[in-house]
């Protein structure tokens, strides 16, 4: 029992920085059609936006607001007007080469120029443990935990108690019918590309610690968080955070009593399971589409 | 085709059999690795560029083409009923993950089949009593033709171009059948492809295990061409670069694999003159490529030759497109 408690807190922990990623991936289809298969890298990269910020000398406070005022310019600002803008009238499928040759050039940008080692990466919280009903949690994922929730309730409201949030949901469930309405539906989509890089640097500050910084670590990121949208449903914030809690539990508590080497297969036979039999999602609506 | 399209395709012809009395054994090599990989692309340009079908699982088909080879082979089969057996394999298992695509479409398709890659990879991984596991397979013997031994690296590739030729006339066959206008008529509007009386369920099906089985038949001639097989070379990555070859060459063309496996496979060597950063460039030519012409290189070829045809028509390949082009 105290061990199930521990895999459950580390879990939540991993699948709430999972639900990051994933809500960051969800905004992006809704409001654009872009499947961003560079997501895992976009995690990846303010790491060693940070790293080398601290490199120069900056403190850990300084270098992670560089980290992720870099992440709101390079991958949110650049990334949509390089990229996603010229693209998107041509379909889905060329924008998805497009950001898989993305994260190619990422993951080898950073291997040839910073390091192709895994680099340690400072916590947020020195490691201690904290014991709680007889087990033994880390205070690290209790802080992850924490930052993650803290995040998706600051987006919540701003999506559903502002005039912005109510302009972006807007956008994103009828594109046509906001522009009529007189919402600047560009900048809105501009927005959610913002939100995102936003969204990322905040997973990338939450994960690097555990899983050192290196040039891989957006693979099973970025494949985490596609399954995490999909089950949760890709149209429903909310389906993000369920489905990256999920994820997040199932994969370490598979791993502990089930099989290690198929660990990466569960995830995958519930996302067959989901997509055959609940398409749109476990919170997922078929017809409506919201922020 | 007109005369340049004509004119084009004997000068390559000339070019892939001229070509290997000319190379280095790493470049005779390289064309043979263009010729196996364009097999594939070809059965992925027919299940995603004529039927529409989204496949990310062109990969997972050619390891297990390339698996049932090299273990049949090493269990004692002669080359060509271990090559049968790959692609009926591939055809029955395309078959099946057809099922998927008649209940979900586009995105949500794209990441079933994804997910039927990385499973496909795992069990590869792991089932170490049937795959050797991570130790991969070595030593697939090549072929022998009519009492000819293809061991030789230029006999080898003339036998993967011949089977490539092959190939390629059955497919252009069948896509000018009455099966190849039901493709694409699937891809354009299945609604109306349904109501005019077409078994969709069925091409739909049929669309994933032609695709697949060419898959598996590439596949096939991977093994015995590398050599070695492992189960890293068909995660996802094979199949990414599979769809980038249909989508960079232009999709739902029938010459489109042909030249985005030439550039998947010859560009990255060519940019090694940058060493260590050969990848970056090329990730940046590609996105380039896409940014400025997202139909592909042959998309781009056709704006440029037919200036006086409306953009509409150049932009989108439709059904009513493609029927006056003929």
């Amino acid at each position: 029992m105290a061990s199930f408690i521990q895999l459950l807190v580390s879990g939540l922990a991993t699948g709430a920085i999972y639900a990051l990623i994933a809500i960051g991936f969800t905004l992006l289809w809704q409001t654009s059609q872009t499947i961003n298969f560079a997501q895992g890298e976009f995690v990846m990269l303010p790491a060693f936006f940070v790293l080398t910020a601290m490199n120069l000398g900056a403190p850990y406070w300084l270098a992670a607001l560089i980290g992720i005022a870099l992440a709101v310019v390079i991958l949110g600002v650049l990334f949509k007007a390089i990229i996603v803008d010229p693209m998107i009238k041509h379909g889905v499928l060329p924008l998805v080469i497009t950001t898989i040759a993305l994260s190619l050039f990422l993951k080898e940008s950073v291997k040839d120029f910073y390091s192709s080692q895994a680099q340690p990466f400072p916590a947020l919280v020195a490691p201690r443990d904290l014991h709680f009903l007889g087990a033994v949690v880390s205070l690290q994922s209790v802080v992850v935990l924490a930052v993650a929730v803290a995040s998706v309730i600051a987006l919540h409201l701003l999506l559903n108690k502002t005039r912005l949030g109510r302009c972006m949901q807007a956008t994103a469930q009828n594109p046509t019918v906001a522009r009529i309405l007189g919402i600047p539906v560009g900048r809105m989509v501009l927005y959610t590309f913002l939100i995102n890089g936003v969204l990322v640097a905040i997973a990338s500050l939450l994960i690097s610690p555990i899983y050192l910084a290196k040039f891989t670590n957006g693979e099973t990121l970025g494949m985490a968080a596609f399954i995490a949208a999909i089950i949760g449903g890709f149209n429903q914030v909310r389906g993000a955070i369920l489905g990256g809690i999920i994820l997040g539990v199932l994969d370490n508590l598979s791993a502990a009593y089930l099989s290690s080497s198929y660990r990466g297969a569960f995830p995958l036979l519930i996302l067959i399971v989901v997509i055959l039999f609940r398409p749109q999602g476990l919170l997922g609506r078929a017809e409506e589409r919201a922020v | 085709m007109n005369r340049f399209g004509l004119l084009t395709v004997a000068v390559a012809a000339v070019a892939a059999i001229v070509l290997p009395f000319l190379l280095k054994p790493f470049g005779i090599y390289l064309i043979s690795m263009w010729v196996v990989l364009t097999i594939a692309a070809i059965g992925l340009n027919l299940t995603l560029g004529y039927a529409g079908q989204v496949s990310m699982a062109q990969g997972a088909f050619v390891g297990i083409g390339a698996y049932a080879v090299a273990l049949l082979t090493a269990a004692g089969w002669p080359f060509f009923p271990a090559f049968v057996i790959a692609g009926l394999l591939c055809f029955a298992i395309g078959w099946l993950l057809g099922y998927p695509a008649l209940r979900v479409q586009h995105h949500y398709l794209a990441f079933v089949t994804l997910a039927f890659n990385t499973l496909v990879f795992l069990v590869l991984r792991n089932e170490e009593w049937l795959t050797n596991g991570t130790y991969g397979i070595a030593g697939t013997e090549r072929p022998h033709l009519f009492g000819l031994s293809t061991d030789g690296a230029r006999a080898f590739y003339f036998f993967c171009l011949g089977m490539l030729v092959l190939l390629a006339a059955a497919t252009w066959w069948m896509l000018r059948s009455p099966w190849g206008r039901a493709f694409v008529a699937l891809r354009e509007n299945p609604i109306r492809a349904l109501s005019l009386g077409l078994d969709t369920r069925r091409y739909t099906l049929m669309a994933f295990a032609l695709g697949s089985t060419l898959g598996g038949l590439a596949g096939g001639l991977y093994a015995p061409l590398v050599q070695f097989i492992e189960p890293n070379s068909f995660s996802l990555n094979m199949s990414f670069n599979l769809l980038l070859m249909v989508i960079v060459g232009g999709s739902g063309r029938f010459f489109g694999p042909f030249v985005g496996a030439l550039i998947a496979v010859l560009l990255p060597e060519w940019m090694r003159i940058a060493e260590g950063y050969y990848l970056i460039i090329y990730a940046m030519l590609v996105m380039i490529l896409m940014v400025f012409c997202p139909t592909g290189v042959l998309g781009l070829v056709e704006k440029l030759f037919k200036p006086k045809k409306p953009p509409a028509a150049a932009a989108a390949p439709t059904l009513k497109a493609e029927a006056t082009s003929r």
